[in-house]
């Protein structure tokens, strides 16, 4: 067990979770955004509306979404102990003159960045989850099947501008977050390749604008439409 | 040409520092950066003031001593160390700020100077290969195909100098120590210590306090000798299967 723990607190180690975290929750972000697109189906909100009743009450999706938010929490936790790391290692005096010329900006602002996705997640979460599970929401009924509909919930939000001004801008955020995030993750796994370095590059990279795209894309449409 | 130097003044490792400035006005194109702080510090010597104190030794790019922050770029901009760098990298009039390697591990000694030693104990961790005694072993014997031994010398060309800490945000040695480890993961003369070399130089490079590795690749960007960072990524590989797979080494790093 000795062995397991200096593995997991040393440095390398710490950046081996961060990218197994980051990892699971990009896959998250696929099944949440095929999830999400249904919204813009034409139905009045009946896919969407079945779609997230099932996803709060099927009991597999449960708990994997049990791990979903320890991931996220550890994913943070681990980036704010690493962040301190980092900042004390710099020592008592820092440069007057930085030049900023040697790296791309994303990858040396993740931190900032995901202070905003969090700052976004909780503000989204309170917005459509806590509503979801705890909040007095109206039911809908499909075929004699009571769901709750949220996507009366959704359309409301997304008919003010300044909400739909919020989403865009931490889409924008998250896919910077991405942009260096993705093929950063492999890189801390060990996973570095000349024959595969470049699938992962621009993997990464398509990942980074459609993704967050697509998300964006959902509440400009219901604002518009 | 005429050039005005901000350097850091620090009068030993306990007095906190400031930036003092020098104007020169009789600077050749030709001269070396190094040179060009000689110059300076003659007339300093000479009106009886304490010269600017700076690492250097072999002035030919070899050795890594040279550490001069300049301009917000370790070694300065271009991608060699400073003793290569001329003056005719800089234009007339410019200001040019000097500082120090910054880093908890590597505590500034006076002026520009720093102590390195975090990266000896690094290397005296794991960072060698166990030769037995007896007759020289004939160099064709051991195949090793030429791709292999030519990564491992690109590794191995790695000159300690820290320039890689200096220019991370993080003031991480994983460039450093990803080299040092390579050179010897890729060569079958270095597999006897394979898994315990990676174990004890990583535990003795988190317990000199550098920081973590956020790839942001400026390392990479900034080394004088060109190291690439897919030998951090063999680091880390090496480390987690050694991890998962060793003996339970003492991690220490003690170099017993
Ligand atoms: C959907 C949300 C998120 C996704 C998909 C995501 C994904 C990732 C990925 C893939 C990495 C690269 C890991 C590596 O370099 O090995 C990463 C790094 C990072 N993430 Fe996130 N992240 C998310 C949310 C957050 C949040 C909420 C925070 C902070 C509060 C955060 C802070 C960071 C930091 C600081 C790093 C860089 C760590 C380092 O290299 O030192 N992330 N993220
Ligand atoms: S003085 Fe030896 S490398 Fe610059």
């Amino acid at each position: 067990m000795n062995w397991f723990i200096k593995l997991l607190s040393s440095t390398l180690g710490r950046k081996l979770l961060m990218a197994f975290t980051g990892l699971f929750l990009i896959l998250f972000l696929v099944v949440h955004l095929i999830g999400n697109l249904q919204l813009l189906k034409d139905d009045g909100g009946q896919a969407f509306n079945i779609y997230a009743q099932f996803m709060t009450s099927n009991p597999l999706i449960k708990a994997v979404s049990y791990g979903n938010y320890f991931f996220i929490l550890l994913h943070i936790g681990l980036a704010i102990g690493l962040n301190r790391k980092n900042r004390a290692a710099r020592g008592p005096e820092s440069y007057a003159v930085s030049s900023g010329k040697s790296s791309h900006w994303t990858s040396r602002n993740m931190g900032i960045l995901g202070t905003f996705i969090l700052i976004f997640l909780v503000i989204h979460l309170k917005g459509f989850w806590y509503e979801m599970h705890w909040g007095g929401i109206a039911t809908a009924n499909y075929d004699g099947k009571e769901v709750k509909d949220l996507y009366a919930v959704v359309k409301e939000a997304y008919s003010q501008i300044w909400y739909v001004l919020v989403y865009v801008i931490s889409m924008l955020l998250l896919a910077f977050h991405l942009w260096h995030g993705f093929s950063s993750a492999f890189q801390s796994l060990g996973l570095n390749h000349l024959k595969y370095n470049p699938v992962i590059s621009f993997v990464g990279k398509a990942f980074a604008i459609i993704v967050p795209a697509l998300f964006a894309l959902i509440p400009i449409w219901m604002f518009l439409y | 040409m005429k050039v005005t130097l901000k350097v850091w003044r620090q009068k030993d490792a306990k007095t906190k520092g400031a930036f003092a400035t020098y104007p020169l006005d009789h600077v050749s194109t030709d001269m070396s950066f190094l040179e060009m702080l000689d110059v300076l510090n003659s007339s300093l010597i000479q009106k009886g003031e304490d010269p600017i104190h700076f690492d250097h030794d072999c002035r030919e790019g070899i050795c890594g001593m040279c550490s001069l922050y300049i301009n917000g770029r370790p070694h300065g901009p271009l991608q060699t160390t400073v003793c290569q760098l001329h003056m005719r990298t800089f234009h007339d009039g410019e200001t040019i700020t000097i500082e120090p390697w910054r880093a908890k591990a590597f505590p500034v000694i006076k002026d520009l100077v720093v102590d390195r030693s975090a990266f000896d104990r690094i290397q005296q961790s794991g960072g060698y290969v166990s030769v037995n005694t007896g007759g020289v072993p004939d160099a064709n014997a051991i195949p090793i195909p030429k791709k292999i031994a030519d990564e491992a010398f690109d590794a191995a060309t790695c000159i300690g100098c820290g320039a890689c800490v200096a220019a991370c945000k993080n003031a991480s040695a994983m460039l450093f120590v990803s080299a040092k480890v390579s050179q010897f993961a890729l060569l079958p003369q270095g597999k006897p210590e394979r898994k315990e070399r990676v174990e004890k130089m990583v535990a003795q490079m988190d317990a000199e306090g550098f920081g973590s590795c956020t790839n942001t690749k400026a390392c990479e960007a900034e080394c004088p000798k060109g190291i690439s960072v897919t030998n951090i990524a063999r680091m880390n590989r090496e480390y987690f299967a050694a991890s998962l797979s060793s003996y339970e080494v003492p991690l220490k790093g003690s170099g017993d």
